[in-house]
């Protein structure tokens, strides 16, 4: 049996009055992908957000039940969310390396924790590039400003940003939909790749790419978890009949 | 019918259009004709560098540097108190402050900048220079200090508005990576927002000292307008707007104190001019490079 890094329990999300999360009990194994599927303002993407609790930043926002990361509730009032979101790092939908460096970028986590000295950054910037495989593009340019790089690029770079603060939970949030399908195809990859050290879960509004790189699929709809199980179980044999409708694009 | 209505709106919007242009080539050309006619009697190097200001001395002495320097100190007095405030109270504004506390700062800036420099300088004149008189233990509160903190006043506003626009230029993407990293606000701030909204920062700054140089009453009425070249603060300075100002009315038309009024006019629309230049400058630098 995997263990279980990630374990939500009777959450509710509200944005003011709307409640955008109901009631959801998920488990997500370690060291594997788990999709988030479901049509669009179904909550996944506030799900993704409860486990690094960006959603704080919105005002007006209401959790209630538990996210335990590694067996710790990280909605305690005594959370450092300092901590946690090193551990639990995020990628978006729109690349967004900060307007610096390439090598100011990886640095940039290692200096803001203040874990690395100054002599050790060009090792890990080394050892984060080459694990998202850019190492070989960039090593000569890394001094160049990050938004001079391609929308995949980019894009690993965000990644390789996390590895740098050694993260072990990896959150993508469409991580592909600005990006074009050859690009899309070697970030997920990267992700198959990833996923022998690095939890991922990830959210996608794309059944293919749910199908072709996650192992569990957990299906949202209005905000209620309807179904989670092993990838190829889902896509075969799906228990529930919104599932099934959802997938075969009856409907979505 | 319709087609000469049409020919006429064109036609009027052009004019209006380039109507400032023109109103800028006329009023350039004007301090031009006017100023340059100094210089058939005194030397550029004399007029610009000449230690003494006495226009109605006979022969009258013509050099502008105590009135160049005048303006330079209170400039660069008025940037030293006013960049750090308005950089703080920008970013308090567009970073950290709750949207309603937001939406009252941003009126009350709005306001400042709304008080005609006159009042500002009356009001330094009755508050703030005998103050200033007596915390320094001064013969006078009519120095550059005073001036410099008046003007600070009036600096603010430009400052905070235009880095405040520039702040929220920044796009939200930047703070979510980087707070979704761990950092904390400040360190977002700092270490993010700040530079990539540089380039909208200096134009503020910029800005605001173009402001400031061309600023005439509050000056004026507070800084003591002795033209003498300033040794420190706690010196009465005059500036060369306040010397336009209080001289062009008492001039002969023809002098050469006359021209030489005009002839300073050329030097601070030149420094005006420069000052817009670097801020328009790094305004669009930023744009040419994302």
């Amino acid at each position: 049996m995997v263990d279980q890094k990630i374990q939500i329990k009777h959450l509710d999300f509200y944005y003011g009055k709307f409640q955008a999360l109901k009631e959801v009990n998920l488990s997500i194994p370690e060291r594997e992908i788990t999709a988030i599927i479901g049509p669009s303002g179904c909550g996944k993407s506030t799900l993704l957000r409860c486990l690094n609790r960006m959603n704080d930043l919105v005002s007006g926002a209401k959790v209630e039940g538990e996210v335990l990361i590694d067996g710790e509730d990280i909605y305690q009032p005594s959370t450092d969310l300092v901590r946690l979101r090193k551990k639990v790092g995020m990628v978006f939908q729109r690349p967004n390396p900060f307007p610096i460096s390439i090598f100011d970028n990886i640095a940039y986590g290692p200096s803001i924790h203040r874990f690395a000295a100054k002599k050790e950054l060009p090792g890990i910037v080394e050892k984060s590039l080459e694990a998202v495989g850019l190492w070989d593009a960039l090593k000569g340019r890394l001094s160049e400003h990050a938004l001079a790089l391609s929308g995949e690029q980019q894009q690993r770079l965000c990644i390789a940003r996390l590895l740098a603060v050694e993260a072990d939970i990896l959150l993508m949030d469409e991580p592909c939909s600005a990006l074009d399908p050859i690009a899309t195809e070697r970030i997920e990859e990267l992700m198959r790749k990833l996923q022998k050290n690095y939890t991922i879960v990830i959210v996608t509004h794309n059944m293919q790419q749910a199908a072709r790189v996650s192992s569990r699929v957990a299906y949202f709809y209005l905000g209620e978890l309807i179904e989670f199980g092993s990838t190829q179980r889902i896509f075969t044999t799906p228990l529930r009949q919104e599932t099934e409708d959802y997938i075969t694009g009856r409907f979505g | 019918m319709r087609k000469y209505y049409e020919f006429v709106v064109e036609g009027l919007i052009f004019i209006s259009g380039i109507a400032s242009i023109i109103f800028v080539l006329l009023i350039f050309i004007f301090l031009l004709k006017e100023g340059l006619m100094l210089f058939r009697q005194v030397g550029v190097f004399e007029f610009l560098f000449g230690e003494h200001w006495y226009p109605i001395s006979e022969p009258p002495r013509l050099g502008i540097l105590p009135l160049i320097l005048g303006s330079l100190w209170v400039t660069f007095g008025a940037t030293v108190i006013s960049v750090p405030i308005g950089v703080a109270c920008a970013i308090y504004i567009g970073e950290i402050a709750p949207g309603w506390l937001r939406e009252i700062l941003k009126a009350g800036v709005e306001l400042l900048a709304a008080i005609p420099s006159i009042v500002l300088g009356f009001i330094g004149l009755v508050t703030l220079v005998p103050l200033v008189k007596k915390i320094f233990h001064l013969p006078t509160g009519l120095t550059a200090l005073s001036g410099s903190i008046m003007l600070a006043f009036m600096a603010m506003p430009t400052i905070v508005s235009i880095m405040e626009d520039a702040l929220n230029a920044v796009p939200r993407g930047y703070r979510e990576g980087s707070v979704a990293m761990g950092a904390t606000k400040w360190q977002t701030i700092r270490r993010i927002v700040l530079p990539s909204a540089s380039s909208g920062i200096i134009a503020a700054v910029m800005l605001g000292i173009g402001r400031v140089i061309g600023e005439t009453m509050a000056v004026m009425m507070i800084t003591g307008n002795a033209a003498m070249i300033p040794k420190s603060f706690f010196q009465p300075v005059r500036t060369m707007t306040a010397t336009i100002a209080a001289e062009m009315g008492e001039t002969v038309q023809g002098s050469d104190h006359y021209f030489a009024l005009f002839a300073i006019g050329i030097v601070l629309f030149a420094i005006t001019f420069v000052v817009n230049l670097f801020a328009d400058m790094s305004l669009h630098q930023k744009q040419a490079r994302v």
